[in-house]
């Protein structure tokens, strides 16, 4: 059902846990399809400097979220909002057609979240 | 990867029994032949598929061997129970009432017959997922021609009382149909004693061959085929019988009604053991379904803040097959509609766990199973934005 990558990452999900004072905060999904996910980023020099997850859902849900972290660690904010739904999906050795739409949540969490800095930004700045 | 292997996943499917294979082989080398040829061979084929006709009514205590009608399976048996009295009935009525947590082949059989002029009462259940009796008394009227309720259900292992709920319909003067597929082989079903007009069962239920089931109909309550064809079973039932599968049902109807009550007993006392195990130790766990009225082999739990499909996988890591009703586990995407009938919020039912016990598991296996559960909830919850800060380390 899931490829070797994906069972991976649910085994050993990278980047797990929370950041208290992140600079972004993203939260997507819903209880109903049962998958939510909360990603935190910490901003330096406009890029991704810290990045962690908290997942409730399925194992792809939590694949999707580690994998995300790791694509996004390092990278400016303008690529990071680049990184697609797809992008993650490929980077696992593909997922199940069904978890392609309901469990795929990382790439829009850390746009919730770069989206979240800015707003900050943008309030502090206004401050 | 564990070494271990630990199969609590009897609901989705059984081992076949090595001694009701053992008297299916015969029949697999003469597969080809016809029961319903005049040569020899035909007849003596045609004479195990009436001893298995047989063994399969003393299981449920049928009238007579008449009354059995072999099928595909349990799916085939509700459609032929529920769209076959519906059509030879619409003269009479064209109302049909059954329950919200009923099985897909009975749910959708009845949403299909709302396209063809017949009207369906789903029945609520309460928050054990026992059908509310008197809101069947109240649905009844004369338009009512049929009523179908399971006489357990496989996700939650409640046991609807039957005998009750048939003295109702037969008040009434309808039919009852019952879905026993998940209770044959577990619980003592007696069509007679309980009044039950239509009953499905299936085969792999009770350790048999995958693939066959029967339904039981009562003498004098008339179905209209579903299947039109060469006339086999009695006209009810068209189509070539499959021998070695039928001679396998009945092997294993008979084996049931032999060890059914020991059986039950032992895996009663499992159940118990596993049950208190999954949930004692772990903070807000719960079972579904009733403590008492349940299958003897239906451990079904819930943790909050966690899902279902993740903590499948987690078993599996640790050799452990169970099944879950989370929507992630389904192909609707959709939490099981039995879970969303006995009252439980999504992300209740998403959390669910369902481990059904059989015939090779130990109290050994038992125990394994839970000494690793309290630190596979507690890291899928150190994972999940829902776990409460009380809960965290």
């Amino acid at each position: 059902m899931y490829s070797e990558k994906v069972m991976d990452h649910f085994r050993n999900p990278r980047n797990m846990g929370e950041i208290p004072d992140a600079d972004g905060v993203g939260n997507v999904g819903n209880p109903v399809c049962g998958d939510m996910m909360t990603i935190y980023i910490k901003v330096k020099d406009n890029r991704i400097d810290d990045i962690k997850f908290k997942t409730f859902g399925c194992g792809a849900a939590v694949a999707t979220s580690s994998m995300i972290t790791e694509l996004a660690k390092g990278k400016t904010l303008e690529d990071a909002m680049k990184i697609t739904r797809a992008n993650v999906a490929d980077s696992l050795d593909g997922l199940p057609p069904v978890k392609m739409h309901c469990s795929n949540l990382a790439a829009d969490g850390l746009h919730a979240a770069i989206e979240d800095y800015y707003k900050k930004q943008k309030a502090g700045k206004g401050a | 990867m564990s070494t271990k292997r630990v199969y609590m996943d009897h609901a989705a499917g059984r081992p076949v029994d090595p001694r009701v294979l053992e008297a299916m082989l015969p029949f697999e080398g003469s597969f080809h032949v016809n029961p319903s040829s005049v040569h020899s061979f035909g007849q003596e084929t045609k004479q195990a598929l009436e001893n298995a006709r047989v063994k399969v009514a003393e299981l449920i205590n049928a009238e007579r061997k008449e009354s059995i009608i072999f099928t595909s399976g349990a799916t085939e048996s509700n459609n032929m129970a529920i769209k076959g009295i519906a059509y030879r009935n619409k003269e009479r009525g064209s109302h049909i009432i059954t329950s919200s947590i009923e099985h897909m082949s009975v749910l959708n059989p009845c949403k299909f017959l709302t396209t063809k002029g017949f009207k369906v009462t789903f029945l609520p259940v309460d928050q054990y997922g026992f059908v509310d009796l008197k809101s069947l008394e109240e649905q009844l009227t004369d338009e009512t021609i049929l009523v179908s309720i399971m006489y357990a259900n496989g996700e939650i292992g409640t046991i609807q009382p039957i005998k009750e709920i048939s003295q109702i319909v037969h008040s009434k003067n309808a039919y009852l149909h019952v879905d026993a597929a998940a209770a044959n082989g577990q619980a003592p079903i007696d069509v007679k004693n309980e009044g039950i007009d239509l009953l499905t069962i299936s085969s792999n239920d009770m350790y048999g061959p995958k693939g066959v089931g029967a339904l039981c109909v009562k003498k004098g309550v008339h179905i209209e085929p579903i299947i039109h064809g060469g006339g086999q079973e009695q006209g009810l039932r068209s189509g070539t019988e499959d021998v070695p599968g039928v001679v396998g049902f009945g092997k294993a109807s008979e084996i049931a009604k032999k060890e059914m009550w020991a059986e039950s007993e032992r895996l009663m006392k499992l159940r118990e053991k596993l049950i208190k195990g999954l949930i004692e130790p772990i903070p807000y766990s719960f079972l579904n379904g009733h403590p008492a009225k349940r299958l003897p082999n239906n451990v079904a739990v819930r943790y909050s803040f966690i899902e279902g499909e993740a903590m499948l996988l987690s078993l599996d890591m640790m050799g452990v097959a169970a099944s879950s009703g989370s929507a992630c586990t389904t192909k609707t995407l959709e939490p099981s509609h039995v879970l969303r009938a006995i009252g439980l919020k999504h992300e209740e039912a998403h959390g669910s766990l369902l481990f059904t016990l059989g015939k090779q598991n130990t109290e050994e296996e038992v125990d394994y199973v839970i000494s690793i559960m309290p630190d596979i909830v507690k890291r899928l919850r150190a994972m999940s934005p829902l776990t409460p800060k009380e809960l965290r380390d």
